[in-house]
């Protein structure tokens, strides 16, 4: 456990070095949003009702593209093949680094969406359901995230290969995270779609560290 | 004599298939044409659809196939990584094009279906957006195992994403089931098929022994060309195609 807090703290201390890094995709995450009303119009009922799946196909992206690099610096420098060798299980590594990712884009995205919530003029309680959704929603696309970045880890066109292969999985995140806001607009209970979010949180965090730590050991044997 | 794993020897299946195939591609062929000749000249038309359900000869085949075929790659893949088997990994690699085939042609010939059936080319109905969520894994599985140069590590991380992507699509196929129910209400529905003549369902039958046929048939053909690619240094391929044995290379 000790062992995943210091990952965790490395992966921290790096982040804050580098803090123009960190701030990237959320400030993608900024823009692609706002590019929303110009492709549709500036209707606000039309915004409103796309405003739950725009900015969760948005979290989902900035998501994709930060994740590619997870573990590429460290594959670079050798420090991955090290921690692999010494540490008790590639499992950890995996935990710690999706975890890690996700304290850096999800958690912040997750924060930040109330602001572009209300550019869109989601009323105040979608808007707490969206912040509820995305942050059950966004340790999955980092969980996913993982994987794809193990498997794409050193190869040719790594960002665009990860993105179709991870978009693929995510499909029922963005399902229930979005039904789940979407329910509360409409005025239904949205307790089934948050409680299936969090369902498929907990499969994606028992199954995944599992699979990112054998796409590990496949990337560096 | 011949064992469980005679045939896994990448040398003795490439023999085998070789006898094998011509009598799949003449298999393929006579049923197909057998196939088509009852599903167009002799089924009954349709009461309520007309001549247009006929497309469903394909379309349904096509259709098992492409959700099948991604099970069997699933599992070669996995035999291939588990126990080191040169020849399964081969073979996963060999029915991923064929399976992104026929999705691509179920959902082309459902299209098409759509057209005359619900007045549209596409609708977000369950299925039809699973068997598209289907064709995006087939491309990610590509992509991936054409994306690594060591072929060792393609067929490794292939069959990890396969395995991650068989346990999803039930969970896929579910949600983008529900996603549909509640956003636009079951404006379509497939299941409540009538009971079909007896002609349509031979017809049918003969279709998918016929794709069956076809997929075993191509996907050999495939993995004999990757056989004779991953063993070129050896002997017995040499031996096997009547070139000098021991030359240099």
């Amino acid at each position: 456990m000790s062992l995943l807090g210091l990952l965790i703290g490395r992966e921290l201390r790096l982040a804050a070095r580098r803090r123009v890094d960190v701030l990237l995709p959320l400030a993608f995450f900024a823009v692609a949003v706002a590019l929303f009303p110009f492709g549709v119009g500036p209707e606000p009922q039309q915004l409103r009702s796309m405003a739950p799946g725009v900015i969760w196909v948005c979290a989902l992206l900035a998501a994709m593209l930060s994740v590619s690099q997870l573990f590429a610096a460290d594959h670079a420098d050798g420090s991955l093949e090290q921690m692999l060798l010494a540490g008790p299980s590639a499992v950890w590594v995996a935990v710690a680094k999706s975890l890690a990712h996700w304290l850096l884009t999800g958690l912040p995205l997750a924060l930040a969406s109330p602001l572009f919530a209300l550019m869109f003029g989601l009323p105040p309680e979608a808007m707490a359901m969206l912040v509820a959704t995305l942050l059950l929603g966004t340790p999955c696309l980092s969980l996913l995230g993982a994987l794809g970045a193990a498997l794409t880890l050193g190869v040719r066109g790594a960002g665009v290969l990860l993105i179709i292969i991870v978009l693929p999985l995510a499909v029922p995140a963005l399902i229930f995270g979005t039904g789940a806001v979407g329910a509360v607009e409409a005025g239904i209970a949205a307790g089934a779609h948050l409680s299936l979010l969090g369902a498929l949180l907990i499969v994606t965090a028992v199954a995944m560290p599992w699979a990112t730590a054998a796409a590990l050991r496949i990337a560096v044997e | 004599m011949l064992r469980l794993f005679t045939f896994a020897a990448p040398s003795r299946f490439y023999v085998l298939t070789g006898a094998l195939l011509p009598w799949l591609w003449a298999g393929a062929a006579v049923l197909a044409v057998a196939g088509l000749y009852v599903g167009f000249f002799v089924a009954p038309t349709d009461a309520v659809q007309g001549e247009s359900y006929r497309i469903i000869y394909i379309h349904v085949p096509a259709a098992w196939m492409s959700m099948l075929l991604y099970l069997v790659m699933a599992f070669w893949a996995v035999i291939g990584w588990a126990f080191n088997a040169r020849l399964a990994a081969m073979v996963a690699r060999s029915l991923a094009p064929t399976g992104a085939l026929f999705t691509v042609v179920a959902l082309w010939t459902g299209a098409l279906w759509g057209r005359p059936t619900w007045g549209t080319y596409w609708v977000w109905d369950a299925r039809l957006t699973s068997e598209l969520v289907l064709l995006f894994l087939y491309l990610g599985y590509l992509a991936l195992v054409n994306a690594i140069d060591d072929t060792r590590r393609a067929d490794n991380a292939g069959a990890l994403l396969a395995l991650v992507g068989s346990i999803n699509i039930p969970i896929i196929y579910f949600s983008v089931k529900w996603w549909n129910t509640l956003h636009q209400g079951a404006s379509v529905s497939l299941t409540k098929a009538p009971t079909m003549a007896h002609t349509m369902l031979t017809g049918m039958l003969l279709m998918t022994l016929a794709c069956w046929l076809y997929a075993f048939a191509v996907v050999f053909m495939r993995t004999r060309a990757l056989i004779l690619e991953r063993e070129a240094g050896h002997d017995w391929v040499r031996e096997t195609l009547g070139l000098k044995t021991g030359a240099t290379r």
